[in-house]
């Protein structure tokens, strides 16, 4: 079952799919451009009917990483779609549109690390307070 | 018909716990709900990167004052799914005996205020008289009523005596009765049917929309328990059954919790007779923490708790990123709250069981100075620069 998840995606994305690492039965992540993550959040999220978990967003100095966590929860397996983008101009598409729940994770990455996402409902602060100075952005590495 | 907003909060008169729900109404319909958070951030991830793997359990355990264990349980699951651990077997059954203990004692606080929010303070009187014993187990097989401190990477911190255990089964099948009690109270009362049947529904497609989890998703009829999904600790290894209900109402989701409680009795006696049997260690020599990236979940009392964790080889995470449940769950108040009345929105905000301190967890820190938080100097320097800034621009 858990494989034929893997090989759905496969599939459909063959060309899309820069690496696929799977650490453990469960545990599966797919590397992707950050212009394929919306078509491919869609399929996961409305055809295979994924539950969508969390995003997950990394400064690693030279580029920010941001990773959709996806569960399988019938496999019991979680899979992971990650992407980077350049942190001098840290933009990508919202999923909001698609997941009504990543509105306010979205927020949260908005805030804390900067990253603009592109046609979001509602980009505004989610937990800094209002005289937060703009700019500034407490997960960052830099 | 004039509309009007109704602010609940920032200080909850009735959760006592600072969030901010903004209703719009039309006489005593509720049009839409805005809920702003932000008053209770801690800077718990970003602290995490400053401390070593050990530390994390001892910080995560903080994130939750009630479900205290569930973060700490989650962190070692993600870790040891990083580092490839073996737990050995008696730990397993501690681990489990903790969560389902802490279960317990979180579900009857929410009967608890639930019965307080609808009027019906005997009901609070009662649960919270009953999950008294349960701290008290805690207290005697850890130190503490709460933050138990009982998980290790690679196992449990403290045994569980084999002298403990017949005390441990006296009070878990003490509260078989009393749960009969709840269960009847809740299900042959009339006026707990008229005030919570029908009220805050949340279908099946919504719980998928807003990617809701526990007894919030149960109660519409989602049968997600990550005890059953993704099997961890002992979990597997006992007899149990995930509770739903059809419904996704107010009522489906107290229904739910009560009768979870009954399944966390079986699980704790379950896990206490292997415990009779399965002898050894209690935890596993752990040596380092290899690089790379662990995710660790854990069913808590109010669904999923997510931890994702990710190592350069040092003995500290690079990232360390939590989702609590209530991130997932309040927002769906957003559909159970819209288009019922004012006096139904306390009991149907308070019906996904939110924990504002879960929610609220990044951080605040100084890069330059390198300082943690504000000192209250800081808060009354801050709050008289304000004050000063308002004065300004007011030209008062």
């Amino acid at each position: 079952m858990a494989e034929e998840i893997l090989a759905k995606i496969k599939e459909k994305f063959s060309w899309q799919i820069l690496n696929i690492f799977e650490k453990s039965p469960r545990r599966a992540y797919i590397d992707l451009k950050p212009e394929n993550i919306k078509e491919i959040v869609e399929f996961i999220f409305r055809r295979l009917r994924a539950r969508f978990v969390i995003v997950s967003a990394v400064d690693t100095r030279n580029a920010i990483e941001i990773l959709y966590h996806f569960s399988f929860d019938i496999e019991g397996k979680i899979i992971t779609l990650r992407t980077k983008i350049d942190k001098q101009n840290p933009e990508i598409e919202s999923v909001t549109p698609i997941i009504k729940g990543a509105e306010w994770i979205e927020r949260e990455i908005y805030e804390l690390l900067g990253v603009r996402f592109k046609n979001h409902p509602n980009l505004k602060r989610l937990l800094l307070a209002e005289d937060w100075p703009e700019g500034k952005y407490p997960l960052r590495r830099d | 018909m004039a509309k009007t907003i109704i602010p609940i909060g920032p200080y909850h008169p009735l959760q006592e716990e600072p969030e901010f729900f903004k209703l719009l109404v039309e006489g005593e319909k509720v049009l839409e709900l805005e809920i702003e958070l932000g008053y209770n951030h801690r800077g718990i991830e970003k602290i995490a990167e400053s401390k070593s793997y050990d530390q994390v359990l001892f910080l995560v355990e903080r994130v939750c004052g009630i479900c205290s264990t569930s973060h700490p349980f989650a962190s070692v699951n993600a870790v040891e799914e990083l580092a490839d651990i073996k737990v050995p077997e008696r730990a397993l059954y501690i681990r489990s005996i903790i969560g389902e203990l802490e279960r317990l004692h979180s579900h009857l606080l929410w009967l608890g205020l639930a019965g307080h929010f609808i009027g019906y303070n005997t009901v609070w009187m009662w649960a919270w008289r009953y999950r008294e014993p349960v701290l008290d187990i805690f207290e005697k097989i850890t130190g503490n009523r709460q933050h138990y401190a009982m998980m290790k990477i690679g196992g449990v911190r403290r045994d569980i005596e084999s002298d403990d255990i017949p005390e441990i089964w006296k009070m878990v099948d003490g509260l078989l009765p009393v749960l009969d009690m709840f269960k009847g109270v809740v299900m042959d009362d009339p006026v707990i049917h008229a005030r919570l049947k029908g009220v805050g529904i949340l279908t099946k497609e919504d719980v998928f929309e807003y990617g809701a989890l526990g007894p919030t998703a149960r109660a519409s009829g989602v049968a997600i328990d990550v005890r059953k999904d993704d099997p961890y600790a002992a979990y597997p290894l006992v007899d149990w059954q995930v509770i739903t209900q059809e419904e996704g109402d107010v009522f489906a989701k107290a229904v739910v919790r009560i009768l979870e409680m009954y399944e966390s009795v079986k699980i704790i006696k379950g896990c206490l007779d292997k415990l009779k049997v399965v002898g050894g260690e209690i935890d596993a020599k752990v040596k380092e923490i290899p690089p790379g990236e662990g995710i660790g979940r854990h069913e808590a009392p109010r669904g999923e708790v997510f931890h994702y964790v990710r190592s350069d080889g040092s003995n500290r995470p690079v990232r360390y990123k939590i989702r609590a449940p209530s991130y997932m769950n309040v927002p769906t108040n957003q559909k159970s709250v819209v288009g019922g009345t004012i006096s139904d929105a306390t009991i149907t905000l308070a019906a996904v069981d939110p924990c504002y301190c879960c929610t609220e967890r990044v951080a605040v820190v100084d890069k330059k100075t390198g300082k943690k938080g504000l000192t209250g100097q800081d808060l009354i320097k801050l709050s008289q620069e304000k004050t000063l800034r308002i004065k300004r621009e007011m030209v008062v």
